[in-house]
């Protein structure tokens, strides 16, 4: 039955892979990419997993798709990253049911650690790539990579940006399709990539690209649209409608089936327009291959590289302009009022440690007034670096700071590695049994899979002692002797873990009552605010205030108060 | 119908229930008939910083984002994202930032603020009654149903 539903581009996405015949998923959570796998998680024809990181997703998606049935894999852009080895390899054996592999980049940063642009990644790969710039593409085009990925014999990729998979829209909605398992039959040439194998298929790779451009050429997912000729615009992606809104009337190449690159299309509207622009967000990716077939065209200046494009800029970039960086005036993020990363961190300052982190809402205890965090790279990399930083810093200086998800997701493997290669030093894991950052996905430490069922759980505790650490203990994130713990145990000549445990307040609601606030005693000396909570702060009156609404009662800022004007409620 | 776009921009801070004010409106102009577009920040939104939500609608948007100086309504939850997106409002825009300021007073309950202002609102967008209230409906995942539908009301009627 046809509907009519508003459905973001990731929702979008996903429901047009659901009507296509899907029956397996697999993801690791990341902003903007996440909903892609909850909305699929809901259907009970969908084996849906999170899977602990991208590699491991991509592998076992691709394994669905030679087990036979159509397959998908979604991450954020730096999850392709991870992904990367069996995705590169995979362009080389191909598919059994239909795969299809998105990723969904995030130009100005709006909740990432760098702003790479994986429409290079299909060049690289030698994947075809598609690229909507609205939900109701995406929900179009899921369907056509499934068809695509079967004919080609390829893993199809999706390129989304969050402008597109968070951007809502009305989308016509159907029925779904099943769709007959393809029959697994062993073919050591196509799935057994040793060489000799690998080296034919390379061979057949480049033929199949040759096939793939005559497709994107023919592809109704390429439009032209002939106006005004004087003004021509190649774009794809969002900056398609940013241009379209800021120049209805001029001609367009819309690029929707992007890579490989429809260059008979492209040399045909380059003939047909005066003057000729190419308008994309990030990498000259479109520009650069334009200049290659020897067309003449104008582009935005490097400055435009860096961030996301809107309809202004896209006005700026063919008036010739440069762009000029704006500071931003947005509100700071804070960890949540009574979170549990915050008493460690308030530990970890007063201690005055050199903290190696990762990735997660406790990246947050870098920013000021807290600043108790120092690096921060890549997921896995606080105990990897931890590592490092105590061989040459002393052991009894660093620490290294992880949360829960995170530390599934990469860093068993550096804590093996510390233990092989005789580190010493404290690696705290920040167990609040959730993926917080990302808005409360399970991971296998939580115990819950991504339908929500209960499953085996992950004994952190164990599996630390299992990969070498020589000392693990537990303790909670609230204990008021946390500080002590954490200075003893970094004085230890031994590889050590803490797991500060304690309920993420995004899943666990409850609360205590507030602390006591003797106005009378408090001078304004400022120590409480250095708590970094949203529940303690200076009123214009330029007097504390301490507010009931928001505080759940940890208690971290009476620990801070030095003049006892805060007690813990009775 | 005519082919102007309507820009409405929502801004505010985390845990306000903006984004579900920005969805409800969507799905109103969506159950209307206008193509409808809603663009908005996830990510660190949640931990209290800064929320906005660009909604249009009409014939065809095709930005998902509203245009510095184009917005028509500036509905924003917090002094100061309002005084910081202000400039987002066109010259002839509305602000609603005074409506607001009477939620407050008048609400008793926080959570229905964002019903208020959407009860507000509605006087000046051409929706019609049961659109909105069916958009309530979902929006709030059909909970506290005749609590928001009186709220919405009572905003909608205010002269
Ligand atoms: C390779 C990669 N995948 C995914 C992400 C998105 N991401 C950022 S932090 C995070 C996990 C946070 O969970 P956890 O470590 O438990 O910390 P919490 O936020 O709960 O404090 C994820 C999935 C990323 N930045 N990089």
């Amino acid at each position: 039955m046809k509907k009519i539903e508003l459905l973001s581009g990731d929702e979008a996405l996903a429901r047009g892979a659901y009507e296509a015949g899907l029956k397996f998923a697999a993801s690791y959570p990341g902003t903007p990419a996440t909903e892609i796998l909850e909305y699929l998680a809901k259907f009970d024809e969908i084996d849906a997993q999170w899977s602990v990181n991208e590699k491991v997703a991509y592998e076992v998606a691709l394994g669905a798709s030679i087990a036979g049935v159509r397959s998908i894999y979604s991450s954020k852009h730096v999850g392709i990253n991870v992904a990367g080895d069996p995705l590169m390899t995979s362009a080389y054996t191909g598919v059994g049911g239909g795969f299809v592999a998105v990723t969904a980049d995030d130009p100005q940063l709006q909740s990432s650690q760098n702003e790479q642009d994986n429409r290079l990644i299909a060049k690289f790969s030698k994947l075809p790539m598609l690229e909507p710039s609205s939900p109701a593409e995406a929900y179009k085009m899921a369907k056509e990579a499934f068809d695509l990925s079967e004919k080609f014999d390829t893993p199809v990729i999706i390129r989304l940006t969050t402008r597109v998979a968070h951007t809502k829209e009305n989308v016509e909605t159907g029925d779904r399709t099943e769709i007959e398992n393809k029959p697994f039959t062993p073919n050591a040439q196509k799935y057994v990539m040793v060489p000799g194998h690998a080296y034919k298929k390379h061979i057949a790779l480049e033929a199949k690209l040759a096939e793939l451009q005559k497709s994107a050429q023919q592809s109704e997912l390429n439009t032209m649209q002939i106006n005004d000729k004087s003004l021509g615009i190649i774009a794809d992606g969002a900056a398609y409608l940013y241009a379209k809104e800021v120049f209805p009337d001029a001609s367009f190449l819309k690029l929707g089936f992007v890579y490989p690159f429809p260059d008979e299309t492209i040399k045909k509207f380059a003939k047909e327009v005066k003057e000729l622009y190419v308008i994309e967000e990030q990498e000259p990716f479109i520009e650069e291959h334009v200049r290659q077939l020897g067309i003449d065209v104008k582009a935005k200046d490097i400055s435009y590289r860096i961030g996301e494009l809107s309809p202004a800029l896209v006005k700026e970039i063919v008036e010739g302009k440069i762009k000029t960086e704006k500071p931003s005036t947005a509100r700071k993020p804070v960890l949540c009022p009574g979170c549990s990363h915050r008493s460690v961190f308030y530990a970890l300052k007063k201690l005055k440690a050199v903290v190696a982190g990762d990735i997660g809402c406790y990246t947050l205890g870098a920013l000021k007034p807290l600043e108790a965090l120092h690096t921060t790279v890549c997921m896995g990399a606080s105990v990897t670096i931890m590592e490092s930083l105590s061989k040459n810093l002393g052991h009894d200086k660093v620490v290294g700071v992880i949360g829960d998800s995170t530390f599934v997701h990469s860093g068993i493997t550096g804590l093996v590695n510390a233990a092989y290669n005789q580190a010493k030093g404290l690696l705290i894991i920040l167990d609040n049994s959730n993926t917080a950052m990302t808005g409360s996905q399970p991971n296998p430490a939580t115990g819950v899979n991504a339908k929500g069922k209960p499953t085996k759980k992950l004994i952190l505790k164990e599996i630390c002692k299992a990969a070498g650490a020589d000392i693990v203990e537990t303790m909670d994130a609230f204990d008021k002797n946390l500080q002590n713990k954490i200075k003893e145990l970094m004085s230890k000549d031994a590889l050590c873990v803490l797991i500060a445990r304690f309920p993420c307040r995004m899943i666990d609601r409850s609360r205590q009552s507030p602390p006591v606030f003797n106005k009378d005693k408090c001078i304004v000396c400022g120590a409480c605010l250095q708590v970094d909570c949203p529940a303690i702060y200076k009123n214009a009156d330029g007097k504390i205030t301490l507010d009931a609404f928001l505080c759940v009662g940890c208690n971290v800022c009476v620990s801070a108060c030095k003049v006892d004007a805060l007690h813990r409620a009775q | 119908m005519s082919d102007k776009v309507i820009n409405i921009l929502f801004c505010g801070t985390g845990g306000q229930g903006i984004l579900t004010a920005a969805e409800i409106v969507s799905l109103a102009a969506v159950y209307d008939g206008y193509h409808t577009k809603k663009s908005e920040v996830h990510g660190m939104a949640q931990r209290g910083g800064s929320v906005e939500s660009h909604v249009r609608y009409g014939k065809i948007v095709y930005s998902p984002l509203i245009e510095e100086g184009g917005a028509d309504f500036l509905v924003s939850f917090h002094k100061g994202e309002h005084d910081r997106m202000k400039y987002y409002l066109s010259k002839d825009g509305v602000d609603l930032f005074a409506d607001f300021e009477d939620a407050e007073k008048k609400v008793q309950n926080k959570k229905f603020i964002n019903t208020y202002m959407l009860g507000a609102l509605s006087k000046y967008l051409d929706i019609n009654r049961e659109s909105w209230l069916k958009a309530l409906e979902a929006g709030f995942k059909g909970k506290f149903v005749e609590e928001n539908r009186k709220v919405f009301l009572e905003a909608a009627a205010k002269g």
